[in-house]
């Protein structure tokens, strides 16, 4: 049972980090033009310069 | 196939078709200075892709100076950031207007800029919830797995760190119920949050004080989970409101029209209509629209008044003519002095119109609240009984009583319930977005499945709302070529009726328009004149027909007739809806024979002609008091005010923009059948929130003996739980699949 000591922790730990990466998400505005970003990655701003 | 090859075609049709009227606005009252640096958000529409975005967001970082050009896809926001004075606004405009995208200033103040908080912290909530369910839940199970093996220390430790976990967890995550509670209480009401808050509280209490008793049951997993299921609820309701919300700020922020102010000394000004004060003298060019209600001082034009009366033909006005705010002048520059400010004009008087409508909308009950105000003192009043019941006829003691109590509060806790309403409407939503149909709130799809007499507006609704030539069969393909060659540099309605029959072309060379008359220039040598009657020298006919004549050289006038066509599936869609059972009418502010001869076209006997936007709204008032649940479908700025009133609505996503905002339903397309879509849609939405409510009902009939006799432990109430929601959520996606008739 003592792995539980260690086990318990990692797993509360694991998920407390999908948390914070999700209230990060939140916070840096990913979520803010949703239809955008699927469209922009359609863009090809390295290529820019070859064909403007 | 590389990038290159199809980078320049790469996009959607949108942003190659000018803008309907032509009028680029000036966004210059609206830049925001600060630090030298000019900023501006202008709302652009019609963009749908990629191309757009790069389009829109290179042509406009292509002006030197310009530090950063973004533009949001899915609020249609453009936000441009400068050095201040480097670049004139006006020229922005102009350049997204070459691209072929209509954009209009965006005013933030109006806006207020505040980024969806509710929608923020409902998902922070739900985040929260999420994770500690899962851990709490990880605990639990290995709890009730463990049985009989795992020893009462480790059974305590697990507890331990459920609580740890789950008490700051539901405290957080609750907020939004506990509050909502708070507020229904303290007015002396009932809503759906107050059992959830009990549940989740004793839940909570009951769980802290079993484990310190040491005892085998907690309910931290059921307070999680029961918070987190109603928060994927409230998300998707919420989602569903904003969308309303938004519609009804981005009109007022689109108010922020501008309009040339002409000063003393004859310089032109370009200001914000609100800064416009009676007695101003504004400067109307050939595609702007008034900005307030005033009096032509100086020149001739063509007005449309469409959008203001739903009169269909243009009139022709001269000095001293009366102008609302929002009529567009067609053909020629005219001067006008300002009668009255932006915020006593006529557009102003429908913005109140809307909204005292929407105030009536507002006290709509939704289905899911006159659940709750059924389901609340029943639940209340068992969890009661089972109590007395085993403290006093079964002698259980406290712990025990109250144990089952509780138990009974948290399996019947409306997770179901809260789900049922919301799932549904976020799919019927989806498929009818599919289908063309914009949905603008939840309860607007329960409003419409209620509606028995639809009620719409001929002009722009049933018709096109635009004349079309009707007797192209009297004219040789030259007279066609000649009046298209003409009509090519006007706008009057009637010239872009016959570019329209006649296709695309080139302008004669030499044509010009001659305000209020025609357009008079040389094709194939000989001078060619089109207008009024008077204008050829022809005599004007008296039938009521909308006209225009062409004279080319010496020949005889050749006499153009106009009308406006009714849409195509228009009496399919009025048969539809009547054998769905509703019953319809036709209110129109156009003139009575135009009226009568589409209603007759349409198989409608119930119409009126020449109605005032007041009179709507009356006529629909008179109406609802006959205990009728209008729906109304309507485009025009005259309509606006009724559909805000009306128990539902529709209008087309050609309408006004005011119009679109108060309604219910934006469809697309040039067909009305997307009317008979919603209506079908809503009804069968409502019969899945009906039937997810009568299985909510059913499962609580099964559960509520259960915890009443002390049968419920955690784990069933986590099965019954999780088991209920799912099935709500699986019976919404049922939506379109059996229900809607298509």
């Amino acid at each position: 049972m003592t792995a539980l000591l260690f086990l318990m922790p990692v797993a509360l730990g694991l998920g407390a980090l999908g948390l914070g990466a999700f209230f990060w998400a939140l916070k840096s505005g990913q979520f803010e033009d949703p239809k955008g970003s699927a469209e922009r990655i359609l863009l090809d701003d390295d290529l820019k310069d070859q064909d403007d | 196939m590389t990038a290159t090859t199809f980078a320049p075609e790469l996009g959607c049709p949108s942003g190659l078709e000018p803008p309907a009227d032509g009028a680029v606005i000036d966004p210059a009252p609206f830049v925001r200075r600060a630090n030298g640096l000019a900023r501006l958000d202008l709302a652009v529409f019609g963009a749908k892709c990629a191309a757009c975005i790069r389009k829109i967001e290179g042509a406009m970082n292509a002006f030197p100076d310009m530090q950063s050009a973004r533009l949001n896809l899915s609020t249609g926001r453009l936000s441009l950031v400068w050095t201040d004075g480097a670049i004139d606004p006006k020229s922005l405009a102009d350049r997204l207007d070459k691209l072929g995208y209509r954009a209009a200033p965006f005013d933030p103040e109006a806006a207020e800029k505040e980024a969806d908080k509710e929608g923020r912290r409902l998902l922070r909530a739900l985040a929260v919830a999420g994770f500690a369910m899962a851990n709490v839940m990880l605990l639990s199970v290995s709890v009730w797995a463990g049985g009989g093996e795992m020893g009462p220390a480790t059974r305590d430790l697990m507890h331990w760190v459920s609580a740890l976990i789950a008490i700051p967890a539901a405290l957080y995550a609750g907020q939004t119920f506990f509050a909502s509670a708070f507020r229904a209480l303290k007015v002396g009401r009932a809503n759906m949050d107050v059992p959830i808050s009990l549940g989740v509280i004793l839940a909570l209490s009951v769980s802290v004080f079993e484990f310190f008793a040491h005892g085998a049951h907690t309910y931290f997993d059921a307070a999680v989970m029961l918070l987190f299921f109603l928060l994927i609820g409230r998300y998707l309701d919420h989602r569903l409101r904003l969308r309303a919300r938004a519609a009804a700020r981005d009109l007022l922020a689109l108010q922020a029209v501008t309009a040339s102010r002409i000063n003393p000394d004859g310089t032109l000004v370009s200001v914000s209509a609100r800064d416009i004060a009676p007695g101003d003298r504004l400067l109307i060019a050939p595609g702007d629209r008034a900005p307030v209600d005033g009096v032509i001082e100086e020149g001739q034009s063509s007005i449309d008044m469409s959008l203001v009366t739903g009169e269909s033909a243009p009139v022709r006005a001269g000095e001293g003519a009366l102008l609302h705010a929002g009529v567009l002048n067609l053909t020629a520059r005219i001067t006008m002095r300002a009668a009255k400010s932006a915020n006593d004009s006529l557009v102003a008087d429908l913005t109140r119109l809307i909204e005292a409508g929407e105030q009536t909308k507002s006290r709509y009950v939704r289905l899911a609240d006159r659940a709750a105000s059924l389901y609340v003192p029943v639940v209340h009043t068992l969890a009661a009984l089972t109590f007395l019941g085993w403290y006093f006829i079964m002698d259980a003691g406290l712990r025990a009583s109250v144990l089952n109590a509780v138990a009974l509060l948290i399996i019947t806790c409306p997770c179901a319930l809260g789900l049922a309403a919301p799932a549904v409407q976020v799919v019927a939503t989806g498929r009818l977005f599919r289908k063309g149909v914009l949905v603008k709130s939840g309860d607007a799809l329960e409003r419409l499945a209620e509606v028995d007499t639809v009620v719409f507006d001929k002009t722009g609704t049933l018709t096109f709302g635009k004349p079309r030539l009707s007797n192209r069969a009297n004219l040789s393909d030259d007279d066609l070529a000649a009046a298209a060659s003409l009509a090519r540099i006007s706008r009057h309605p009637l010239s872009r009726a016959i570019v329209a029959e006649a296709g695309p072309g080139k302008p004669a060379a030499d044509a010009r328009e001659i305000p209020g008359d025609g357009v008079e220039g040389t094709y194939g040598g000989v001078t060619v004149k089109l207008g009024r009657a008077a204008f050829v020298g022809a005599a004007r006919s008296e039938d009521d027909v909308q006209e225009s004549w062409l004279k080319i050289g010496d020949q005889a006038p050749i006499r153009l007739e106009f009308e406006d066509r009714v849409r195509r599936d228009a009496a399919d869609t009025i048969m539809q809806l009547r054998q769905l059972g509703l019953g319809v009418q036709m209110l129109s502010g156009d003139r009575a024979p135009a009226a009568q001869k589409a209603a007759a076209l349409l198989g409608i006997d119930d119409w009126r002609a020449e109605v005032t936007p007041k009179d709507k709204t009356a006529h629909l008032e008179a109406l609802r008091l006959e205990g009728k649940r209008v729906g109304m479908v309507g485009d025009g700025l005259n309509d606006a005010p009724s559909l805000a009133g009306a128990h539902a609505s529709l209008s087309p996503g050609t309408a006004a923009d005011a119009s679109q905002a108060a309604a219910d339903f934006v469809y697309q397309g040039s067909g009305l059948h997307p009317i008979v879509d919603a209506v079908s849609f809503s009804c069968s939405a409502r019969r899945r929130v009906v039937e997810n409510f009568a299985f909510a009902a059913a499962y609580n009939a099964c559960a509520v003996p259960l915890a009443a006799f002390g049968l419920v432990t955690p784990l069933i109430a986590a099965i019954a739980m999780s088991g209920s929601s799912m099935i709500v959520t699986l019976n919404a996606l049922r939506i379109g699949a059996g229900g809607a008739r298509s």
